[in-house]
């Protein structure tokens, strides 16, 4: 059972899925990061990245690595606007009521999928989506593997605007010290909203490096975003995220390997509620 | 606490007591029985939410566990529906107390809370969509008996006056705790834990209580579903859906208030039927109407329709020369 | 000499880096105001998050009449007799302030009818008797203030930690919390407290310790405390106490 034959493809593969489960994280991380808000709509949102994905080459043909040109800008301003408009003014700033109106907005838009799209579920047949990568030790499929790469130029990316963009200065301060930016002329609502923004655009484009191999339908995104939240709760930030999304990735694999799908899935449920009641304490207070 | 007296509560079953002598219409019965119902469920939840603070999103699992409990004693055991459904009940306070020992020992609060309550429900929703004791994805199907000592009736009259009895024992239990200490010190952990620790309040006690009296409560509710609708499966006893309904009937209603969850289930339960009159019965749509709803009360009734009421009689007596009354709790 | 009601054994807290309590150790007399002063950051919040058991120490004990309370959990410490407040007002935001007063009697007190009547008595030795049935978040500052005082109360403590019961009170709210104080103490409740208003210090106060940098610097009587050239440093800076006294001796 634990021969290289069969551990060695799936660690990799485990690498790969981890890749985008990171991806997913980091969105999750910079909202956490600079809001200090858990944003329970973020499953929901991955979610509609992907149908929007999936529809995009059903009814537009078009590929969903160029789909993701599009639907990257169009998935940051829904992201800008939910934040600025919905749930930054409905909230009042209270942190129990911004639980709330995430955990609506979330229940709003998984069942508008589900209303509009039935439960089906549904994959996209492409032709690219079985090539292989032949590496000797392991045969990777090659969608997953340009998944890999893009993340990491996703991750370059955001780190090169966070650092030398104003805006990302602007965002780095408004996340230590709020009162401080704000008083040195940083619209903190306006960088809220970006900062949501670029969370939800990374949902988009891992959306679009899930859809050739993964499948859609309106729960797809809550498996995602689950590892997601782990990776938050345990203090992963920036890198950090990525790092624990491919953690997350490998050690799934290997639990899907030996236990199944079903009982994989609980896997990550119960290694999420333990870290949950044994992280490390003094990091995290009341205030999610 | 300023609230309804024990009398008020009396009178409101007394008159919701009588609507079966007053309408023999199934539809009208149903409809007001999964009103009932999910008042008695969002009643459970408020004692922990609304007097606690603390914002549970998975209180399923409590309803799942007395639903599942109540049906496999009966259809796996043999065992009578009566005692079926008490230890159902108390199944799903022993649910709660485990969850509370575990997460609130961690001092888990807020998002984090609500997440790992939403993380258990969703691991037994998993379990039971694949364990042979529950049906696995085929659930369980409770067999037709229809006589009262099998908890089954030929009419839906005496489920309602079950289901209202089970509310008014719920109502009263909150109004108690209102007028308790502990009714204080939960509030006083919703409101401040460290200046309740302070005063002595042994914070991590009082909320491991609220959650077992809250899994009760919301248990009872699985059980009776399980009697009345004689079917349960994963999806139905753990699914988000009764997650959100549990919340959002005491926040529509008026959270932390004995009558709120009453109010809120009925105005929510009226949504969803308006909803599917003029829309059909498309799934998920209700959903949808559900979580609008919880976005724009929060936006502009945090604190629900006893809220607006009282804020409007705050109004009407501005403009009497007595004087106005202090805020409601 | 009886045992003290309170006595701190070589207390360190340590934060990361930051040594933010540096082996301080001290004794509180029953009976007497016990002053705690120092300049702002010097570790006083932090020692009071100690000794109440919101914080653990890193090194040290805390002893109560005798008994080492050292890492007790903040409610056992709380119904042993020993009540603080907060630094930052911490009201029940959503109650009336009859209600936040009547959670602290209720450390004593079973029944709500009982614990509602105690709390009314003690809102009235604070002056917050017209105000029973006004939302705590309503109050001025001074009135959260004594709300937070009252709540202490009615908890009927034994020793009363006040963490800067004063700061931000113009004078004459200040002046007319002063014999509220004197009154708790005459009343036989051992108070310990910070605070940076020198008068009421001085006119409190029996004994002082002064902690700067998480150290104890100097402990006695209010006069002779003050005078202290070390005490004058921490506050003013290094060689204050030279340039005053050679520009004619002011004090503090």
């Amino acid at each position: 059972m634990l021969s290289p034959v069969i551990l060695v493809p799936a660690i990799l593969n485990g690498l790969l899925t981890g890749a985008v489960y990171g991806l997913v994280a980091l969105g999750l991380t910079l909202i956490y990061g600079v809001l200090h808000i858990i944003n329970f709509a973020h499953g929901a949102l991955l979610t509609a990245a992907m149908f929007a994905a999936f529809f995009a080459h059903r009814l537009l043909a078009l590929d969903p690595y160029l789909a993701a040109i599009v639907l990257t800008p169009l998935f940051f301003a829904l992201g800008y606007c939910l934040q600025r408009f919905v749930i930054g003014p409905a909230a009042h700033g209270e942190d129990r009521n911004i639980l709330l109106v995430t955990l609506g907005l979330a229940v709003v838009i998984e069942n508008l999928l589900l209303y509009a799209f039935g439960a089906d579920t549904r994959t996209l047949n492409l032709d690219y989506a079985f090539d292989i990568v032949d590496l000797g030790i392991a045969f990777l499929a090659l969608p997953r593997v340009i998944g890999f790469g893009v993340v990491l130029v996703v991750a370059l990316v955001l780190w090169l605007i966070l650092s030398l963009t104003d805006t990302g200065k602007a965002i780095r301060a408004v996340a230590k010290e709020k009162l401080g930016a704000e008083l040195s002329g940083i619209d903190v609502g306006h960088i809220y909203a970006v900062t949501f923004g670029l969370g939800t655009a990374c949902l988009a484009i891992a959306a679009c490096l899930l859809i050739p191999t993964y499948y859609v339908n309106p729960h797809v995104g809550n498996a995602f975003v689950l590892i997601a939240f782990t990776i938050v709760v345990l203090g992963g930030m920036g890198s950090v995220a990525l790092v624990g999304g491919l953690f997350i990735g490998v050690v799934e694999s290997l639990c899907g390997l030996y236990l199944g799908e079903s009982l994989g899935q609980i896997g990550i449920f119960v290694m999420f509620i333990l870290v949950l009641l044994f992280r490390p304490s003094g990091l995290f207070g009341e205030r999610a | 606490m300023r609230g309804p007296s024990i009398a008020h509560i009396v009178l409101v079953i007394a008159v919701l007591a009588t609507v079966p002598l007053l309408t023999a219409s199934n539809a009208v019965l149903n409809f007001l029985i999964v009103a009932l119902l999910i008042a008695l469920v969002g009643q459970g939840w408020n004692v922990l939410g609304g007097y606690g603070g603390q914002y549970s999103f998975g209180h399923a699992a409590f309803f799942g566990t007395g639903a599942y409990v109540t049906a496999i004693l009966q259809m796996r055991y043999g065992i009578n529906a009566w005692p079926a459904f008490a230890l159902g009940i108390a199944s799903g306070a022993l649910v709660g107390a485990a969850i509370g020992a575990l997460t609130f020992r961690s001092g888990l609060k807020g998002s984090y809370f609500a997440l790992v309550t939403l993380a258990f429900a969703e691991v037994l929703r998993i379990l039971a969509s694949v364990a042979p004791i529950t049906g696995a994805g085929v659930g369980i199907l409770i067999t037709l008996d229809l006589r009262p000592q099998a908890f089954q009736f030929q009419s839906r009259a005496p489920f309602y006056w079950i289901v209202l009895a089970l509310l008014a024992a719920s109502l009263v239990i909150v109004r108690l705790i209102e007028q308790s200490r502990f009714g204080a010190w939960l509030v006083a952990v919703r409101e401040n834990e460290d200046a309740a620790k302070a005063v002595g309040v042994d914070t991590v006690r009082v909320k491991l209580v609220a959650m077992t009296i809250s899994a009760a409560i919301t248990a009872a509710g699985g059980g009776f579903y399980v009697q009345y609708f004689l079917y349960i499966d994963s999806g139905i006893a753990y699914g988000p859906w009764i997650s959100i309904e549990a919340l959002l009937a005491p926040i529509v209603g008026g959270i932390g208030t004995v009558f709120g969850p009453l109010i809120g289930a009925v105005v929510v339960k009226t949504l969803g039927e308006l909803t599917k009159l003029i829309t059909g019965d498309a799934p998920g749509l209700d959903l949808v109407i559900y979580g609008g709803v919880l976005v724009l009360i929060v936006a502009f009734a945090p604190h629900g329709i006893t809220s607006l009421l009282a804020a409007l009689r705050i109004r009407f007596a501005r403009l009497r020369p007595s004087a106005s009354e202090g805020t409601h709790v | 000499m009886s045992e003290p009601v309170l006595r701190v054994e070589r207390a360190y807290k340590r934060f990361g880096g930051l040594l933010a309590v540096d082996n301080v150790s001290l004794a509180v007399e029953a009976g007497r105001i016990t002053a705690l002063i120092g300049p702002n950051g010097a570790g006083k919040t932090t020692l009071f998050s100690i000794i109440s058991g919101f914080l653990p120490a890193s090194e040290g004990r805390v002893f109560h009449r005798g008994a080492d309370i050292t890492g007790m959990p903040p409610h056992l410490v709380a119904r042993r007799g020993i009540v603080r407040t907060f630094q930052i007002v911490q009201p029940f935001a959503g109650l009336t302030v009859h209600e936040n007063i009547a959670i602290g009697a209720h450390l004593s007190r079973r029944s709500r009818a009982d614990a509602l009547d105690a709390a009314a008595e003690v809102a009235s030795t604070v002056g917050l008797g017209d105000l029973l049935g006004r939302p705590a978040a309503s109050l001025t500052v001074a009135g959260r203030k004594r709300l937070e005082v009252a709540r202490a109360l009615a908890a009927e403590p034994k020793l009363l930690l006040l963490d800067e019961v004063l700061a931000g009170l113009n004078p004459a709210e200040v002046a007319t919390m002063v014999p509220i104080i004197r009154g708790i103490a005459d009343s036989g409740v051992t108070i310990l407290m910070i605070e940076h208003v020198m008068q009421a210090v001085m006119s409190l106060a029996g004994h002082v310790f002064v902690l700067a940098e998480g150290r104890i610097i100097a402990e006695g009587a209010p006069q002779v405390v003050v005078d202290n050239p070390r005490v004058v440093e921490a506050y003013l800076g290094d060689g204050a106490a030279a340039r005053l006294s050679a520009a004619g001796g002011a004090h503090v």
